[in-house]
């Protein structure tokens, strides 16, 4: 491989692991405070690209459009929050799973009802529909840097939140102990409302910013879902530094596994059987910390 | 057809009953049971054919599966509302795209409401379960869309006709236009590793080899990944004279954006099966212009025929037709001419199955008859994206039969 295409590859999988670290740290944020599976998690990502596209189409500009589907998609959390997920804090695993597969079907149903069953797509913004030139042919669109951009900025506000105001640490107190957090005076019910609505959110956003690169598709959540969940247990479970690591970790393993050849004793290992990298990597670093990179210890 | 509205009413209501079907369990099978008790009254001079519609209504391909079966209402209904003067009756199954529920339902439709022919489906997985029920039943079945090579090859059956296409078509007519472009000769194919994938590439390989062209890299992705950055930055060090790609659906809308955002659509040529660039045109908003594909139907096809169809079809459901509906109108042609020479006789299946093999059908999509393995043998065109028109601009190929290998895996 010449080193700009390495370098290209590079970037690419830099950048699909943010993007995936956008999805998935919604996903760790929920599981790792408020102790929910939440399977419906990929549905906000859809949910969040198809608001994409019809906001954009009512109001007529993109920028506008991410502001009105995130006070959406916030008051969608709290809502769902309030009428279902807090009958589950107590209840088995089973439950949730059961509960939040229950309402991939209902998003699904809702929208094709809503939106119909067409492809879509929505268009990049003017300011940012610029090519960047890296080599005779290929070139890098500067809206695929803004999302990065954007996920990085996502990455530390996440961080400071948590660790350096005092809704984050009410946050990681209720994590560790809920009965005391109540005790103290903290009304534990709206942080962990809170914390479900902006889990959702993250998750909606990334739909919206990949809207535009991406097309817009009925059940384009699922596939992302499956990916967050290896994300979320390389990671760690409830660790946004671990997420972070093994988004990066994920994108990098997942390009690279799709163009680099490998052949051991005559037999193709890659890129024939690139669509299991990812998962091989994760079965070999359950196998070294079975409680992921960054997970508390089992 | 003036007593339409009461039929689809019929359908509906057996599409709901169905779903409840477990509640209704034993009311919907007392009721079904009565034509089977009678059976004299059931096939009395007169009894209308009882045609089964297992369909995608919900999910993902519904918007195929109401095309196909507007399409093939429309033949019911230039036929004047009955198959060769034969009145007939729907009844309607949502195949939901589910091939786990593939055998509940036609079965449904074959044990239970006894259907004399079943029109379907859009997904090959949901299509394999139907054959092997109808194949085993001997119930006259047309599949309308579906078009994985067994269903004209080791699947196929007397019983079995499918008016649409076969996926090894598409990619071969491709193959063979690259084939005589003397400046094409490194290409690299890229679809998503599955059966219908492996295909079109098998397809457009035996095309464009032949020309003493190079197939440089087969890239695949796992179905249904649409992450293709670092396959098209592959593409860019490759440098290759022509890109022959087959995706489908969302993940073809992205493939083509991603595709002209890396600028590759500059410098290389992207080609590939039809369904690269069916329905996804409004979504990519010119990402797609100057595409070229291959396939049995296309826009600005000006010949009456087509032109009749398009007219009556738009006039009649207030809807543009595609190359689904198509294949749905064609079936409908295909049954009301094995139906006139049987003079609406359904009862004697082995000179209607020859009628239907031997019928010429003047279709939207130019002439088309059908191979000894059932499937279609059809003219495919080269189109080419402009706006958001698949425009036709010229014959790829002229009465394309299907892959030599399935044709001779088909005993019957």
């Amino acid at each position: 491989m010449e080193l700009a295409t390495f370098l290209i590859q590079l970037l690419n999988g830099v950048q699909y692991g943010l993007l995936l670290f956008l999805v998935s740290s919604g996903l760790t944020l929920v599981f790792g405070i408020m102790g929910i599976i939440n399977i419906a998690h990929g549905s906000f990502y859809m949910i969040g690209a198809y608001l994409a596209w019809s906001l954009t189409g009512a109001i007529g500009n993109f920028w506008l459009a991410i502001p009105a589907g995130i006070v959406i998609t916030v008051l969608i959390g709290m809502l769902l929050e309030w009428l279902v997920i807090r009958w589950l804090y107590n209840r088995d695993h089973l439950y949730q799973v059961l509960l939040t597969y229950g309402l991939i079907l209902v998003f699904e149903e809702l929208r094709s009802v809503l939106w119909g069953d067409d492809v879509r797509g929505v268009n990049i913004p003017q300011i940012l529909a610029a090519s960047i030139p890296l080599t005779e042919n290929q070139s890098y669109p500067v809206y695929r840097l803004a999302i990065s951009a954007v996920c990085l900025v996502v990455a530390v506000l996440m961080y400071w939140v948590i660790q350096r105001t005092r809704l984050g640490m009410m946050i990681r107190a209720g994590a560790s102990n809920r009965e005391m957090v109540q005790s103290l005076g903290i009304n534990i019910h709206i942080v962990y409302r809170v914390v479900f609505a902006a889990g959702l959110t993250l998750a909606a956003l990334a739909g919206m910013i990949a809207a535009p690169v991406s097309a817009v598709f009925p059940g384009m959540g699922n596939h992302v879902l499956i990916i967050c969940f290896v994300v979320v247990v390389i990671g760690g479970m409830g660790s946004v530094k671990g997420a972070l690591i093994a988004s990066l970790l994920i994108g990098l393993v997942d390009t690279f596994g799709k163009v680099v050849t490998l052949e051991i004793g005559g037999v193709k290992l890659l890129p024939e059987l690139s669509s299991m990298t990812v998962y091989v990597l994760m079965a070999a670093i359950l196998l070294w910390r079975p409680e992921g990179l960054f997970g508390k210890r089992l | 057809m003036n007593d339409n509205n009461s039929k689809s009413g019929k359908g509906r209501e057996t599409a709901v009953s169905r779903r409840g079907f477990l509640k209704a369990g034993a009311a919907v099978a007392g009721i079904a049971g009565l034509p089977a008790a009678f059976p004299g009254i059931a096939r009395a001079q007169g009894a209308k054919m009882k045609i089964g519609l297992m369909l995608p209504y919900t999910g993902t391909f519904a918007p195929l599966g109401v095309a196909i079966e507007n399409g093939f209402r429309l033949a019911l209904q230039e036929s004047g509302g009955k198959f060769g003067g034969r009145e007939v009756e729907f009844l309607k199954v949502d195949d939901e795209s589910e091939p786990s529920k593939a055998t509940d339902n036609i079965n449904r439709l074959v044990t239970r409401d006894k259907v004399d022919l079943v029109l379907g489906t859009v997904h090959s997985g949901v299509a394999a379960g139907m054959i092997r029920v109808t194949k085993e039943s001997g119930v006259l079945h047309i599949i309308p869309n579906a078009g994985f090579g067994p269903a004209a090859g080791a699947l196929c059956a007397p019983n079995i006709f499918r008016t649409s296409f076969s996926n090894w078509q598409s990619g071969y007519a491709m193959g063979v236009v690259l084939s005589k472009r003397p400046a094409v000769k490194n290409v690299v194919t890229i679809a998503w590793r599955y059966a219908a994938g492996e295909e079109f590439v098998k397809g457009f390989k035996d095309g464009y080899l032949k020309g003493g062209g190079k197939v440089a890299k087969e890239l695949w992705l796992p179905f249904p990944n649409v992450e293709f950055q670092a396959q098209l930055t592959e593409i860019a060090s490759i440098k290759p004279d022509a890109v022959f790609a087959f995706f489908a659906g969302g993940g073809a809308a992205k493939f083509l954006k991603d595709y002209a955002q890396a600028g590759l659509s500059k410098t290389i040529p992207l080609t590939g099966s039809g369904f690269l660039t069916e329905g996804v045109l409004d979504a990519v908003g010119g990402a797609a212009e100057g595409v070229e594909t291959t396939l049995h139907y296309g826009d600005g096809l000006e010949t009456p025929k087509n032109k009749a169809f398009r007219l009556a079809y738009a006039k009649t459901f207030k809807l543009q037709p595609d190359v689904y509906a198509v294949a749905g109108y064609d079936s409908g042609l295909m049954l009301e001419s094995g139906m006139k020479v049987v003079k609406g006789d359904f009862t004697r299946k082995a000179d209607l199955i020859k009628a239907m093999e031997a019928a010429k059908i003047d279709s939207p999509r130019g002439p088309m008859r059908l191979s000894k393995a059932h499937n279609p043998i059809h003219d495919h065109y080269l189109r080419k994206v402009v706006g958001n028109e698949n425009r036709v601009s010229g014959i790829a190929i002229k009465a394309l039969d299907d892959d030599p290998a399935m044709m001779s895996a088909c005993k019957m």
